[in-house]
């Protein structure tokens, strides 16, 4: 499997998950996961249009997934948070249904861009996904203080100068972002799975923000690996591999949190109010 | 008088029995939807509502495997994912939507797989496209007997249901207090939501089945806010759009870009998100209470705004 | 029946650290605060006191520079703008924080240093000693490595406190902190901020609906009530003239085993029980007396036209008023 043609898929792969654990990271933590699933779902529609105008398809995804984002987030202002996103990520879908019926390769290029592709990625798109992604880390890196504080504790984060509503707009961009540049391999309705298993995981197993950030790199690179080895194994696609092995994720995550709760020594002694200011 | 009708309705659209068919389904579908999307959209259970939508896309999948009802399959596994999910329920709206992400994620991966095998080993292309976008006009009569069980049994749970659905939407403690089981009353409105969206799955597919289930409940609350009221409106909108759709696509066999049509599906979507944004705009800028934070993805939990709370008092009388 | 609110010092100090002067804001057609002017030097312990609806949120964001206000100015330290951010720091009432979150203490304290600056965060241990420092200074060394969503009410108090007081602000604001502890965490967190306050010459602003645990360690009080604001020691403000005036109708204040009180009279000769707290079940028409529910929930609803707050707390044992 680490034939010529597959070292691209490697590569792409490697910074996919990546980007995926440091953005997925920041999803879990201000628990938008609705939102992290309906862009990706908006951007669908773009790869579809662009390549019924022969455009780059990543260009279509940036578009869309953008769009879809900010969409979402003035949408959302106005009206139910809920309903805008179902709705704006709905009518992405519809448009995508749309853009492909007009061609010709309906069947096939629908399902590879919802459930993922790992063939046929060439040399060509290396480069330009791997500056989306440098540009995603660069920014959550810039970001990363202000962003957790606000989602943390937002109203102290206020009283300092970071707005919420401003950080919320860029965040929703860098996940924009990291959308079109997951998009193709994983597909449009598993990078969730991507984003979410791995840090929903990586906090079970530690405290700290940072390591739980850097455990979420670790599991999300393990899982797309495992993906790949194992969709280009049984030729089943990958994204059944990425879908369940995000679930497993979470499950392990959840069952060790638990578990080690329930151990005697790793809990406090619950009040402790005797000690001393 | 007869020219207008030419240029509305393209020629054989009446006497077509696909057309009948998928009026009779489409409409079914889009009225159980909207009634059911009333209280989803009560509820702030659009996620939820969209996550069983795109889980019964196994069940779609897999039922081509094994050869039964596509409708069967969708509601099968909705109502399977349905219980699944309330016994995973977690209290707090974000552990909730991480879990029905997570659960989503699965099931479109065994979709994924599903979708793979049906291509590869029965040799029958479009299978996806059909699963997930609809078959509006390609339903076969037999499976209108099973349109229209799940159509009663949706529509009865809501009708059984009606006061407790409202009061526990509004606090779950407030309807525990008085003798409501919420826990139960929790289930049930999402196997009504799953059966509501496996209807819509047969006629626009999988994934867009959201837009009837939220689409005209959201834009009919906008209008409205007695939940009677929206309900009926709701499904009435429903219909309405579906119809429009339908004679939409049809006409559409003689557009271009390929003369032979566009997708029903996304007629339905576009005109339910065009009525949305008209009632947004039309209403005004009545601005929603909002906490200090934007909740971005909360979409889970009961729907506690001011304005559930006088719907529920109008409706206890 | 107006009264000019009394003020112990006049607005307007050069070396006051939060100067307050004809404060009026209006918020969706409703005046909240009229004219209010106080201000606080350096050091000073000052309650906000006021019932729920009263506007001590609206007053804290004010002064905090979040809501703008309708006519008045805000200066801390001097500076009217942007400035002054940095002079603060604000403790929040309460914060969400899931047990699952992978945020521990010593993190949330450190955001509190440099949470709001951009660009790449670097380790550096003078920071680490920092947080280390202000971790023991509250009382949190002990759970400084756990879960902040795991930690009780009183404990995430102490973290908040700490985190906002790490950046070394003049004033340090708290919006409603004991409302949700129970009694012996109030106590602790009071005594901790009278402690802090000494130590580092940090001015305290801190707002209730209770006054009565902070009676021994207030240096002053403002008072809101019907959008207006008496400034002043407890003595010289909680007294039914002064609070009769900013209410807009009369109040008794009675004064008992070192407990204030303030109910509603309606002045012809209700027998009051010199115990309230015994009492759990006595009711006054007009007054919401009595012992007191849960832990620091205020009584009153809706605006203050509707009845004064309740303040009484049995079993309190702490001293008389400071003079």
């Amino acid at each position: 499997m680490f034939a010529a043609f597959m070292i691209n898929t490697w590569i792409v792969a490697t910074m996919v998950a990546v980007v995926a654990g440091v953005v997925g990271f920041f999803v879990v933590m201000r628990g938008s996961a609705f939102v992290a699933d309906a862009v990706p779902q908006g951007a669908f529609a773009g790869a579809a249009g662009a390549s019924l105008i022969g455009v780059s398809t990543l260009v279509g995804l940036s578009v869309f997934a953008l769009a879809g984002a900010l969409g979402i987030g003035w949408l959302g202002r106005r009206g139910r948070h809920d309903v805008a996103t179902a709705l704006t990520l709905v009518l992405m879908l519809g448009l995508g249904a749309l853009f492909l019926s007009f061609t010709s390769q309906y069947s096939a290029e629908i399902f590879a861009l919802l459930f993922g592709e790992i063939l046929g990625i060439s040399s060509a798109a290396i480069l330009p996904v791997a500056l989306l992604g440098l540009v995603c880390i660069a920014a959550i890196t810039v970001m990363y203080r202000p962003l957790l504080l606000s989602s943390l504790a937002p109203e102290s984060g206020e009283a300092r100068g970071v707005r919420a509503g401003r950080m919320e707009l860029l965040f929703l961009v860098v996940v924009a972002i990291a959308t079109s540049m997951t998009l193709p391999v994983v597909g449009a309705l598993l990078i969730f799975s991507l984003m979410i298993g791995p840090p929903a995981a990586a906090r079970a197993l530690t405290s700290s923000p940072q390591r739980a950030m850097a455990l979420s790199v670790v599991i999300a690179l393990a899982l797309a690996w495992v993906a790949i080895a194992a969709s280009y194994e049984t030729n089943w696609p990958v994204g059944f591999f990425v879908g369940v092995g995000g679930a497993v994720c979470y499950a392990g995550g959840r069952g060790w949190a638990a578990w080690s709760a329930r151990r005697p020594d790793a809990s406090r002694p619950a009040a402790s109010r005797s000690a001393p200011a | 008088m007869t020219g207008l009708l030419h240029v509305l309705f393209a020629p054989g659209f009446f006497t077509s029995p696909p057309v009948r068919l998928a009026l009779l389904t489409g409409g079914l579908a889009a009225f159980v939807s909207g009634v059911v999307g009333a209280f989803t959209v009560l509820r702030g259970q659009s996620y939820a509502g969209h996550a069983l939508a795109d889980i019964s896309v196994t069940g779609g999948s897999g039922s081509y495997l094994i050869g039964i009802s596509p409708l069967l399959g969708f509601a099968g596994t909705g109502v399977l994912a349905a219980g699944i999910m309330d016994s995973i329920g977690i209290r707090r709206p974000r552990g909730r939507d991480l879990a029905t992400g997570i659960v989503r994620g699965a099931g479109l991966g065994l979709a994924a797989l599903f979708l793979y095998w049906d291509t590869t080993h029965s040799n029958t292309t479009g299978i996806t496209v059909t699963v997930l976008f609809g078959s509006m006009f390609t339903i076969s009569p037999a499976v209108i007997p099973l349109v229209i069980v799940c159509s009663v049994l949706a529509l009865a749970i809501v009708a059984v249901l009606y006061r407790p659905l409202l009061l526990s939407s509004v606090s779950g403690d407030l309807a525990a207090a008085r003798g409501i089981p919420v826990r139960i009353v929790g289930l049930l409105s999402l196997i009504a939501i799953a059966l509501a969206v496996s209807l819509s799955a047969l006629t626009i597919g999988t994934i867009l089945s959201t837009a009837l289930l939220v689409g005209p409940a959201a834009t009919a609350l906008r209008i409205t806010r007695r939940p009677g009221r929206a309900t009926v409106t709701a499904a009435l909108l429903g219909v309405g759009v579906t119809w429009l759709g339908i004679v939409l696509a049809y006409d559409s066999f003689t557009w271009p870009p390929r003369h032979d049509g566009w997708p029903v599906s996304f007629f339905v979507v576009a005109l339910t998100f065009a009525g949305y944004l008209l009632a947004q705009l039309v209403s005004g800028r009545r601005p929603v209470r909002r906490a200090v934070r934007p909740a971005a993805g909360r979409a889970t939990g009961p729907a506690a705004g001011p304005a559930a709370g006088r719907a529920v008092r109008r409706a206890e009388g | 029946m107006t009264m000019t609110p009394v003020t112990s010092a006049p607005p307007g100090s050069a070396t006051d650290v939060l100067t307050v002067d004809g404060l009026s804001v209006r918020l969706g057609g409703r005046d909240v605060l009229t004219d209010v002017r106080f201000s606080i030097a350096a050091g000073e312990f000052v309650g906000l006191i006021g019932s729920n609806g009263a506007g001590k949120t609206t007053l804290l964001r004010v002064i905090l520079g979040l809501t703008p206000p309708t006519a008045g100015t805000v200066s801390i330290c001097g500076e009217r703008h942007a400035a002054r951010k940095g002079l603060v720091g604000y403790v929040p009432q309460k914060i969400q924080l899931d047990p699952d979150m992978p945020i521990r203490a010593r993190d949330l304290v450190g955001l509190g240093l440099d949470g709001h600056k951009f660009g790449l965060p670097l380790p550096s241990r003078a920071r680490r000693r920092q947080v280390e420092e202000m971790l023991q200074a509250v009382g949190a060394a002990r759970f400084a490595n756990e879960r902040v969503g795991n930690l009780s009410g009183g404990e995430q108090q102490r973290v908040m406190i700490a985190h906002a007081l790490i950046s070394s602000p003049r004033l340090l604001l708290l919006d409603e902190p004991l409302a949700s502890l129970d009694i012996s965490s109030v106590q602790e967190i009071i005594a901790l901020l009278a402690r802090i306050s000494a130590e580092r010459g940090v001015s305290v602003l801190i707002s209730a609906h209770e006054m009565n645990p902070l009676l021994p360690v207030m240096d002053r009080i403002v008072y809101l009530a019907g959008g207006r604001a008496a400034t002043g020691t407890t003595s010289e403000v909680v007294r039914s003239e002064v609070l009769s005036g900013l209410y807009g109708h009369h109040v008794d204040v009675i004064r008992v085993h070192g407990r204030i009180l303030v109910v509603a009279g309606s002045g012809d000769g209700l027998d009051i029980p010199p115990n309230p707290g015994e009492q759990p079940g006595a009711q006054l028409p007009g007054a919401q007396l009595g012992e007191q529910v849960g832990h620091g929930q205020s009584l009153s609803h809706g605006p203050p036209d509707d009845g004064p707050p309740d303040y009484g707390r049995p079993d309190y044992g702490r001293p008389a008023d400071r003079p």
